[in-house]
């Protein structure tokens, strides 16, 4: 699958990655070779095998329904560029 | 065992300018699990803490945390799958829904879109009796509800709270099986209904715990009847959805709006865009989403950091074991069991705590007589003062007491009102108040057969036009009573009057 310039400007708006007009072709290009790379593993016929997720068998962890955790307001704040009363505070978000 | 037997409402019609519409609706239902913690943290559920106080460094997204899956909420929707019918899948898998809002910190959210937990069941909605439509249910998956914003503390600045960022919900997606605004709302009613029920969502739509994405099209008559044919859509109207509705007032009124919307661009010759739309009660319409729309390629990938979930049916069979009695067979069994109209057994089943009281109080008793006083006296005086059923005055085992006073003839109807009145207020045993206020109908026939004599004896012109008359016998009845006080029983005065008067 070839990933053209409009595509990659996309992925880059949807990741909120800026990037470049003059960088789009490079980035398209690479972004092609890595696909056409897994691509190859079309080549495995993997019909009637379960997908496998992990290399030695685990079931998903569970945890019991009980609070272990929370109240750190000021921890959870803390890298906040811009906090106040409490609440994390951002650019005005319209609806 | 349940009889369901039902015909189908008639879907709305909406007259347009040239020729008529009829309305396709399917819905979306977000509902919070009750729980204690979230769904892949350790953090409270519990709604209205300080700002960012229900907050574990796995729900703020900071780096390098993990989920793990809280498997109490998976019993709940476990739980609900069951309670709606429905296939539960033994392994389902966590997905990522990308996008960037201030609310997410993660910049995804988890959800099940390839294979939810939840398959196909359904819910059958009561529109009047013997008249229901029988909604499908396309799935159920569980997911990771977001953070809340606030923008009305700073002219340029959004408040952003993450307490309930990470808190279970269950999407319940529904078939397009709904046909009108008010069977929309019987849907969300009967569900809201049933997870209550199950205990497992509390159904609170004020707090934004009970909420519904609509979907709304419409389509000529006789287009539907080819979409259940074929479950082919291409034969319905294009659908926009309504997101984010917590009113069953508003659901109704959007729905009502955005298909005149519809018919209006429609009969114009016009087209219907595929879009999300924001109801304004304000204004009573529905706007345009369009800004996040162009945003939304959530770009959907499995959650590396999840192994796929797998339950044992034994584990289903243990939770299928232990489900409460349901809406449809409560409803059911009041009527067979205690006589009930259909009107009586839904008002009695409408929530689990009216149930409960109602058949604490028939429980051995005439079923009728209970179900009259609970809903008309009991359901009347809590109405009136705003009280919930579990805030009662009059406990069950209170208005017992009552009704066996009655039954066994000690006190009067009447009295029973007077009774229930001081009870309410003053609390107590019933046979003792109703025993120290000397309430007690006199049925000692000796003493009624006395002023029964009495008032014959000083009313002869009476006497002779009742012979002529006996409609007015009455009139002796009530003589009696008064004289008595209002203590004697009204049955044993009737007869003693009749047989007096040769009647």
């Amino acid at each position: 699958m070839a990933i053209d310039i409009d595509t990659a400007r996309k992925v880059a708006k949807l990741a909120r990655i800026r990037v470049d007009e003059a960088d789009l072709p490079k980035l398209a290009g690479q972004l092609s070779g890595i696909l056409g790379f897994m691509e190859q593993l079309n080549e495995v016929d993997v019909t009637g095998v379960e997908p496998m997720t992990s290399v030695t068998p685990m079931r998903l962890k569970r945890r019991a329904d009980v609070v272990t955790d929370g109240n750190q307001q000021a921890a959870v704040l803390k890298n906040a560029p811009d906090a106040r009363e409490g609440f994390f505070a951002v650019p005005k978000v319209v609806e | 065992m349940l009889d369901l037997t039902h015909t189908a409402p008639k879907p709305r019609v909406i007259a347009g300018a040239k020729h008529d519409w009829e309305l396709v609706i399917g819905m979306e239902i977000h509902a919070q699990v009750s729980s204690n913690a979230k769904l892949f943290s350790g953090a409270s559920t519990s709604f209205g803490a300080e700002p960012n106080s229900n907050v574990a460094f796995v729900d703020a997204a900071m780096p390098g945390m993990l989920p793990v899956i809280n498997e109490f909420c998976v019993e709940q929707a476990v739980r609900t799958g069951l309670g709606l019918k429905a296939q539960i899948h033994l392994a389902s898998a966590f997905d990522r829904k990308n996008y960037f809002y201030p609310d997410l910190p993660q910049g995804y959210q988890i959800s099940q879109l390839y294979h939810p937990i939840v398959g196909e069941g359904e819910v059958l909605v009561e529109l009047s009796p013997g008249v229901a439509r029988l909604v499908r249910i396309e799935r159920i998956h569980l997911e990771q509800d977001a953070g809340k914003s606030i923008h009305d503390m700073d002219p340029n600045l959004s408040f952003v709270d993450f307490n309930r960022t990470g808190v279970a919900l269950m999407e319940i997606v529904s078939r397009p099986d709904i046909r009108g605004p008010e069977e929309a709302a019987a849907y969300v009613t009967k569900l809201r209904q049933i997870l209550r029920y199950l205990g497992t969502c509390d159904g609170n739509m004020q707090n934004g715990n009970l909420r519904a994405d609509v979907n709304v099209s419409v389509c000529r008559p006789g287009q539907y009847e080819k979409y259940q044919a074929t479950q082919d859509f291409s034969h319905l109207g294009t659908r926009c959805e309504i997101k984010n509705m917590n009113s069953m007032r508003f659901i109704q009124l959007a729905i009502d709006f955005e298909a005149r919307r519809q018919i209006a661009i429609l009969e114009d010759g016009g087209s219907i865009v595929q879009e999300t739309r924001l109801y304004d009660p304000d204004r009573n319409e529905t706007r345009s989403m369009r800004s996040k729309e162009e945003a939304h390629d959530y770009r959907y990938f499995p959650d590396p950091d999840l192994l796929p979930l797998e339950i044992e049916q034994a584990w289903v069979d243990h939770i299928a074991a232990t489900m409460p009695e349901l809406p449809d067979a409560k409803k059911a069994r009041f009527m067979s069991d205690f006589g009930l109209t259909d009107y009586d057994a839904n008002v009695l089943t409408a929530d689990l705590e009216s149930a409960g009281f109602f058949e604490a109080v028939a429980k051995g008793r005439d079923g009728k007589q209970a179900a009259n006083w609970v809903i008309n006296e009991l359901f009347g005086r809590l109405n009136k003062e705003g009280r919930a059923i579990v805030d009662s005055p009059v406990s069950s085992v209170q208005l017992g007491g009552i009704l066996d006073l009655i039954a066994s003839g000690e006190i009067s109807g009447k009295m029973a009102k007077d009774l229930f009145e001081i009870i309410w207020t003053e609390g107590g045993n019933p046979a003792e108040v109703a025993a120290a206020r000397g309430m007690k109908q006199v049925t000692d026939t000796g003493a009624i057969e006395q002023a029964v004599d009495e008032i014959i004896a000083a009313n002869p012109e009476q006497v002779e036009k009742a012979k002529a008359n006996p409609k007015l016998a009455g009139w002796f009845v009530g003589q009696v009573i008064k004289a008595t006080g209002g203590m004697a029983n009204p049955a044993t005065v009737n007869a003693l009057v009749a047989a007096k008067l040769g009647l």
